[in-house]
């Protein structure tokens, strides 16, 4: 394979631009008259809305209109409501609140939109905003997900009658409680996985115009079409077709980015409602308190084992904070994103899953980077931690003894997934000897002799990835034989203007530098466009690249033929030229020809321009994987932790090209070091969120992290022409298993077993104290 | 942001003028602290007076036995200056832990101690060394400085000049840095001064204060043992999600150890 071709190193087309400045975002775009939005949002968590004034706000320099939420119900703007819908094991269906994209009677959480001012510049909007004099009847509020279950919590919505959507059960619990009880040994964990706040770097942003009975709309997305469809249908009351959405550069995604926030449905309708275009542009405190957040679960689980330390039984009961409502795919993250995968990469046959997602008064909860598998890989690996522990055998081993092993795939879960390949004892032997493994303890002992304590720890996963099963992708070839992908999958930072461009190459011999991407507006982009989200685009773009790519040399093999006056059968095409017997033509020549219907076989179309819907079933993934090795040392007079080393092995299949995987892997490994130490989200009692800025909130830095080795172990997935795994979530899910293992082998001398995230200095030490008094006791 | 008139007064005396003119004005150094306040819509002052542009307040120079460094010098002109490495290493190396660099190409020391945010780096330097500070009125020692929660001894209309170091004999700055904000949850200054021994902590209490008793104890034996058993009290100490009262009074000691031990 050539320089550019498929699994090499390519550097990224687009970074030139990003990066000398010349990225276009949504900030960068205005029209020409355009409003400016503010919002008047929520200071309290919750409260009845007993008035809302705006004269003084409607009076103020500048002001173009002030609008609330009973505005938008007047003109007859619908509600969000969350995708997701369960039945407990009763059949009772799950709650489901409604939102409006401006509340009306009372608000939930602090940030939840009350109002919107628009303004001739930015400067009068935000003014004004503080003069709509909201008069709040406050009522007790929910900040923690402990006390949002709990029987004594306020109710948020009086209407259901409890904070708890459901209670979700995988089966009955008695089921289960029958394997366990055959269990030599049984081992506990109680955790909590702590509620972070995503923070792409560009904050949410939109402006929209309205003109010829035509909505156009500029926002960060990770894909517009859902998007599209959402806004004109719940907001404008329009055909698709008449609302137009661009996401030009987007500065991260994370999966928060791809949802549809009520600021989108107020920018779209305040557009048409006062006929002049309308700007937003959150600052980061809005990011804080408007964009979804993540994780935020409370899991309790039991973990039964036999003699041979075979697992025989696992039971997990969470409890998920989704905020005060259920965000599109708020309550899923538990059960289908992350839950029924539980049990990892063990071979686990009897699995219980109770999962309660609660309500309260914070920011709703959504995807991000990994939507709910990080949660159930930390949980898998901490019982695991907690089973070597208790039957006294090496962290590897009892996990050695538990994998699924190679003969066993195609692999059926007991939750009905079927895992295609893996190689985990692999995983974990290439992790182990790169790390070093087998020399720790003479690194332990340096390390005690300057005061430090070191700790080792390893952690597996894995994450089913695809996403939504649709995807279309459509390669359009110029008269130059230059190529056109209009891909319905969307680059945020993934690479795709690099990605694609190789495979182009590898699949047509179209140079690399000659391949063009085209996405992110809705207009142009395919029909079935999906997005970009759960490490879905290698496979469902990728492949659907493959396939559009297999139609055009399809019918250009007919050209071909025409050309050169031979027989489609006899024609054979390789890295971008058509032979027959002696005579060849070039893709390029084809393509030239294509266009000029005198070279057509009768019936054929003009061009060179195919495109693929592909479509999978919705219960088929791909299961990426791995072994993360951590390496620490803690200072214990400050409970200050260092890291030292990280060595990622990645199974993500195929890898199209090491450079980007390697850079999602840094990405993802640094957003879960960032969940385990330093990113700590506080709602006190009275649902202040107390971390709303970069003051308190500690974004993960290079100073937290070490250098992190990516290896592959690539085995090549069953299920999908390219062989391919997602890769994109895959860091978060390894990082904070590893890291947490790797301080508590460090504390082991305390006899500690286990420090909740973010692992602190403040709360390492008073964890160490605490263990040094019971030791005294 | 609101409005505001902006002035840059090109002497100190036209600064105090502006500031004596206009009740709701506000001075500004390299507004660190002050533009994101702005930014915030939390302060809306009348006139911003902006000190860059005055000559004579910034840079570094030695006046017998004491360095004196201009209010307008950044934290990263302290870091590097050849002198202060020179002279005060361990006030040079406090200057580049703070912040972050942009913070450290903008962030100036007056500003840092006129704002006395309790978490700020330099009211330990400046507490810890036994500096004075210089104003367009009268000279303040940083023992009297310092009064409480972003609270400092400077009157209305008062601009700080310079600030003046006494050449100590040895020094040393340790830092337990805030993960988000990079302030000190605590730090801790220990100089061997001609006058004595110091200790100065910083991010532990509302505001900058010695730590006499390790004063003491260090003065009979500078060594780590002597200050082994000696804490401050928790209960005068900041307690917020980030640390506890009882972290940070043992922080403190575990700080001051370190730098003795540098020695």
């Amino acid at each position: 394979m050539g320089q550019f071709g498929i699994g090499q190193p390519v550097r990224r087309k687009e970074d030139v631009r990003l990066l000398t400045g010349k990225g276009q975002y949504t900030d960068d775009v205005n029209f020409d008259g355009q409003t400016w939005a503010a919002f008047v949002r929520s200071p309290q968590a919750h409260a009845k809305i007993l008035s809302i004034d705006t004269s003084a706000a409607k009076a103020a320099p500048g002001v173009v209109g002030v609008f609330t939420g009973t505005d938008m119900k007047a003109d007859g703007v619908g509600t969000l409501i969350t995708d997701v819908e369960f039945k407990d094991l009763a059949g009772k269906d799950m709650f489901r609140p409604k939102r409006d994209f401006m509340t009306i009677d009372r608000v939930r959480f602090v940030g939840e939109i009350v109002a919107v001012v628009l303004a001739n510049t930015q400067a009068q909007a935000k003014a004004a905003a503080e003069l709509v004099m909201v008069d709040y009847d406050g009522l007790p509020a929910v900040g923690s997900t402990a006390f949002a279950a709990s029987p004594d919590s306020p109710v948020i919505w009086e209407e259901h009658g409890s904070n708890v959507g459901i209670h979700w059960e995988n089966r009955p619990e008695a089921e289960i409680d029958v394997h366990m009880a055959k269990a030599k040994t049984r081992v506990t964990v109680d955790i909590v996985n702590n509620r972070v706040v995503p923070n792409p770097m560009e904050p949410r942003c939109a402006v929209s115009k309205w003109e010829n009975g035509e909505l156009t709309m500029y926002a960060p997305t990770q894909g517009g079409r859902r998007i599209q469809q959402g806004i004109a249908k719940i907001v404008m009351n329009l055909p698709a077709d008449k609302v137009r959405i661009i996401s030009p550069d987007v500065g991260g995604g994370f999966g928060i980015r791809g949802k549809l926030y009520p600021e989108l449905g107020v920018v779209a309708w305040a557009a048409r409602k006062i006929d002049r275009p309308v700007k937003w542009r959150g600052d980061r405190s809005e990011t804080f308190v408007s964009d979804y957040h993540g994780r935020d679960q409370i899991n309790h689980a039991e973990l039964g084992l036999d003699a041979n330390g075979r697992v025989v039984a696992l039971k997990v009961r969470t409890i998920v904070n989704c905020g005060a409502y259920f965000a599109e795919n708020g309550p899923r993250l538990p059960i289908n994103g992350g839950g029924r995968i539980i049990p990892g990469v063990y071979d686990i046959e009897n699995f219980y899953f109770s999962v309660r997602p609660v309500l309260s008064n914070t920011v709703p909860t959504d995807t991000y980077r990994g939507a709910g598998r990080p949660e159930a890989n930390f949980l898998m690996e901490r019982l695991m931690d907690a089973a070597a522990d208790a039957t006294g055998l090496a962290r590897d081993e009892i996990r050695r003894r538990n994998v699924i092993k190679p003969e066993q795939f195609p692999y059926r879960t007991q939750m009905g997934m079927l895992i295609d390949s893996g190689d985990f004892i692999g995983n974990m032997d290439m992790a182990m000897k790169a790390a070093d493994w087998a020399g720790f303890d003479a690194r332990r002992a340096e390390s005690a002799k300057r005061g430090k304590l070191r700790g080792i720890g390893l952690s597996n996963f894995v994450e089913p990835s695809g996403g939504r099963p649709t995807e279309e992708m459509r390669i359009a070839v110029s008269p130059e034989g230059k190529a056109t992908v209009y891909a319905g999958t969307h680059s945020h930072g993934q690479g795709h203007e690099t990605v694609w461009a190789q495979l182009l190459e590898s699949f047509l011999g179209i140079p690399f530098e000659n391949v063009t991407l085209v996405q992110g507006d809705t207009k142009i982009m395919p029909k079935e466009a999906a997005g970009t989200f759960g490490s879905r685009s290698s496979w469902m773009g990728g492949v659907g690249l493959q396939r559009s790519a297999k139609r055009i040399v399809e019918k250009g093999t007919k050209i071909a033929a025409n050309l050169m006056q031979s027989e489609p059968e006899k024609v054979s095409f390789d890295a971008g030229v058509f032979r027959a017997g002696t005579s060849s033509v070039t893709l390029a020549e084809v393509a030239k020809a294509s266009y000029e219907p005198k070279n057509l076989p009768d019936g054929m179309e003009p061009g060179l321009d195919e495109s693929y819907f592909l479509k999978r079933d919705p219960e088929e993934f791909n299961y990426p994987n791995g072994t993360h090795v951590i390496e620490v040392e803690v200072d214990p007079d400050l409970g200050k932790i260092e890291m030292l080393n990280y060595i990622a092995v990645d199974d993500c299949g195929k890898v199209l090209n090491p450079f980007i995987v390697h850079g999602q892997v840094y990405g993802g490994v640094a957003q879960g070091i960032g969940q385990a130490m330093t990113e700590m989200t506080v709602y006190d009692d009275e649902g202040q969120l107390v971390t709303g800025s970069f003051m308190d909130y500690g974004m993960p830095r290079a100073e937290h992290l070490s250098m992190i080795d990516a290896l592959f172990n690539e085995v090549p997935c069953k299920t999908n022409d390219l062989g391919v795994k997602g890769a994109g979530e895959a860091g978060a899910c390894g990082a904070p298993g590893a890291f947490v293992s790797a301080v508590c082998d460090a504390l082991k001398g305390y006899g500690i077993r286990h420090i909740d995230m973010p692992m602190t200095p403040d709360r390492v030490w008073a964890t160490i104290q605490k263990a040094k008094a019971g030791k005294a006791a | 942001m609101e409005n505001f008139g902006y002035h840059t007064p090109a002497s100190v005396a036209d600064a105090a003028k502006l500031l004596d003119a206009n009740e709701d004005a506000k001075l500004m150094s390299g507004g660190m602290t002050l533009l994101p306040t702005l930014k915030q819509r939390l302060a809306a002052p009348s006139d911003l007076i902006d000190l860059a542009k005055i000559p004579d307040i910034k840079g570094v120079c030695r006046d017998g036995d004491e360095l004196v460094i201009g209010a307008m010098t950044t934290h990263a002109e302290v870091h590097e200056n050849a002198l202060v490495r020179e002279l005060i290493p361990g006030l040079a190396s406090l200057a580049g832990q703070i912040g972050d660099p942009a913070v450290r190409h903008r962030g100036t020391i007056g500003g840092s101690c006129a704002n006395a945010d309790p978490a700020a780096d330099y009211p330990a330097g400046t507490l810890g060394h036994g500096a004075t500070f210089v104003t367009n009125k009268r000279k303040i020692a940083a023992d009297d400085f310092f009064l409480g929660l972003f609270e400092t001894a400077l009157e209305p209309g008062e601009i700080i000049v310079g600030v003046r170091f006494p050449i100590p004999v040895w020094s040393h700055y340790q830092k337990l840095r805030h993960p988000a904000s990079g302030y000190a949850v605590v730090g801790v200054l220990v100089a061997q001064t001609k006058s004595g021994v110091r200790v100065a902590v910083t991010g532990a209490g509302p505001s900058a204060f010695r730590a006499t008793a390790m004063e003491e104890a260090l003065a009979k034996d500078f060594s780590v043992k002597a200050i082994e058993g000696i804490t401050v009290d928790a209960d005068d100490l900041n307690n917020d999600i980030h640390a506890s009262a009882a972290y940070r009074a043992h922080v403190v000691t575990v700080l001051a150890k370190r730098a003795v031990a540098a020695r």
